[in-house]
């Protein structure tokens, strides 16, 4: 398949270090991305914390569309597109709740949590032959996965399984979601979701949290007032060494590198919160020896879910909603047995950090609003993107997986660099198998 | 119509909250955040919640996201210092250029009819705020809502110990909250 302006790799020049601006501002590419992007990759829904309860639901979005992730009365997760089967109507307007049916208020067909169309007006009466109400549930995805609380899912059946669509970033993520001592499936959400709009295209955030040190330099104003849960300095805690971590599935991943030393002093600002966190970090030590040091710091999983792993910890979805906006929604989670007064505390922390009035996400939401909007142009659009910092540098290393660059070359785009060469094979694949090849 | 002492006092103080709100309106308008601050107690609270499209059996319990929930902000008295000095930095690039701002204050009104606010008692007013912004070129903000505010009266002023702020948004339309409501 290729683009509306010829293939997609000949807009994205990796080798280079050269990238079209077409892809950020183009309305067909966009509209392609739909399809060849969000209708095929694994993309995140929510969180297991968010439904625990037979019934409960969460709205929420692949891609464009509106789905439901709930849970059914045996307990079992579902996604369903949110549109009813007879005339379109979304079948749930809440964000979120409890509920033993989805009844659409249009002509009132009804479904059940598990997706089966159960209520259909004056059936008997009206349908002679009667037709089969099984084949007429709800749409539901094609293959969902929980992995470490976290739901993802494709439309696509021919997708990898979830595990080999992230490889080896695989351990970067898994590294995020776990709780502080290193243990599976115990960490939780912290409470309902951050949802506003930026006006730009929704890969300035992906590439973004992929891992691009070089903007640092956009937040020194919150630097320089210190909004960090130790002294009060900077914005974090010192994180140890950073290393980047690129992959060839299109996710970037910064790790922090924390020496394993026998303490660890972090949220000084809270006597309670440090007490928690080096009593969690004496377990981690126990849990994973050596390796208990290794943080993943932020990261982005192709194409559009990224998080923070360390300090705040969150969970990020770019919705795209057009060529030049974008839905963004923050979750923020915590260790599940957190002490409420720890939770307290990091909850404060977090979103003083980041979200809307986010001392440090505001700054990118400026850059990125911009970036997108001034490359919009004719005489613009001539001129490609450069990431040629770091070309040809990193590689394999002994502790972390993926193409890694250590402390020599902080500032390399590598990661962005995979996310847009994995891009472009998405754009130019015509199905999953001739991505899997 | 012969008015009461009662009454008297009654439109006295509230005409004193309502100049308070007017100028603290203006202070943010002309971007003397340092004499806005001022109008805060130390131990204020400054909340804005979320709101969320839910049931109409849950509105009372989660149409407005709760005190230990996620909020758009919740910030003490240091946190919003911070922010004070970081739109000061001039390189907060997000208000750098400066927004041209306009706080509009309006419906105005006791909670309780009181007509007497002596030295350390507090109060509860409610008003609504219409907030227009207007950045660089064509960026254009309108956030409305509703603000629930406690006053303290602490040496014959008056101070804001508690502010609970609504937009009447659930997804926030504006690409970031830099504006102080």
């Amino acid at each position: 398949m290729s683009t509306a302006i010829g293939s997609a790799k000949s807009l994205v020049d990796t080798a280079h270090g050269e990238i079209s601006r077409e892809i950020f501002v183009n309305k067909d590419l966009y509209q392609q991305e739909l399809e060849c992007i969000f209708g095929r990759a694994w993309l995140l829904v929510g969180h297991e914390s968010q439904i625990p309860k037979s019934g409960d639901f969460f709205s929420s979005k692949m891609g464009e569309e509106s789905v439901i992730l709930t849970r059914d009365r045996a307990g079992k997760i579902h996604v369903f597109l949110n549109s009813c089967r007879h005339r379109g109507m979304k079948v749930c307007r809440y964000d979120e709740g409890n509920t033993t049916n989805f009844i659409c208020p249009y002509h009132a067909w009804s479904y059940t949590t598990d997706g089966r169309l159960v209520g259909v007006q004056d059936y008997d009466n009206l349908y002679q032959p009667p037709f089969d109400k099984k084949e007429w549930g709800l749409v539901e995805v094609a293959q969902m996965e929980n992995f470490h609380g976290s739901i993802w899912a494709t439309w696509d059946k021919d997708a990898p399984s979830f595990a080999d669509y992230l490889g080896e970033a695989a351990f970067g993520l898994a590294g995020a979601l776990r709780a502080w001592d290193g243990t599976d499936g115990d960490t939780e959400l912290l409470g309902s979701v951050q949802k506003w709009i930026v006006p730009n295209n929704w890969k300035f955030i992906a590439e973004n949290f992929a891992g691009d040190n070089l903007h640092v330099v956009s937040h020194r104003s919150v630097e320089m007032v210190g909004i960090g849960p130790g002294d009060g300095g900077g914005r974090r805690d010192d994180y140890g060494e950073a290393k980047r971590a690129a992959y060839p599935n299109g996710h970037g991943i910064v790790y922090s590198l924390v020496p394993p030393r026998k303490t660890f002093v972090q949220y000084a600002a809270s006597t309670v919160t440090s007490d928690y966190f080096q009593e969690r970090w004496t377990k981690r030590l126990e849990k994973l020896g050596d390796r208990a040091g290794i943080f993943p710091l932020i990261g982005t999983i192709f194409p559009n879910m990224s998080f923070h792993g360390q300090q705040p910890r969150t969970l990020l979805v770019a919705h795209p909603r057009g060529c030049q906006e974008t839905e963004m929604w923050r979750f923020y989670f915590v260790d599940k047995g957190a002490p409420a007064e720890v939770k307290e505390f990091l909850r404060r922390y977090y979103i003083r950090y980041s979200g809307p009035a986010g001392m440090t996400e505001q700054d990118d939401m400026e850059n990125w609003n911009y970036a997108s909007k001034a490359s919009d142009g004719l005489i613009a659009r001539r001129h490609p993107y450069n990431y040629k910092a770091g070309i040809g540098r990193g590689g394999k290393d002994d502790v972390i997986p993926g193409h890694v660059m250590d402390k020599g070359a902080p500032g390399t785009e590598q990661n962005p660099r995979a996310l847009y060469k994995r891009w472009a094979e998405f754009m130019d694949a015509p199905s999953w198998a001739a991505l899997k090849g | 119509m012969e008015l009461s002492p009662d009454r008297l006092a009654y439109l006295s103080l509230m005409r004193e909250i309502e100049d308070f709100f007017h100028a603290e309106a203006d202070l943010l308008d002309e971007r003397d955040y340092t004499k806005w601050l001022d109008l805060f107690t130390d131990d204020v609270r400054y909340w804005m919640p979320m709101r969320k499209n839910v049931a109409f059996d849950d509105l009372a319990t989660r149409e407005t996201t709760a005190e230990n929930d996620i909020a758009w902000i919740d910030d003490d008295k240091a946190t919003l210092e911070k922010r004070v000095r970081q739109l000061m930095t001039g390189i907060h690039w997000s208000e750098e250029p400066v927004s041209r701002v306009s706080h509009v204050v309006t419906n105005i009104r006791l909670v309780e009819p009181i007509h007497d606010l002596p030295e350390g008692a507090t109060a509860t007013v409610k008003c609504h705020f219409i907030v227009y912004r207007n950045r660089l070129e064509s960026e254009t903000d309108l956030l409305v809502g509703r603000r629930e505010d406690t006053l303290r009266r602490v040496g014959h002023n008056l101070r804001i110990t508690h502010r609970k702020i609504l937009i009447e948004q659930s997804v926030l339309q504006a690409k970031n909250l830099t504006v102080f409501l």
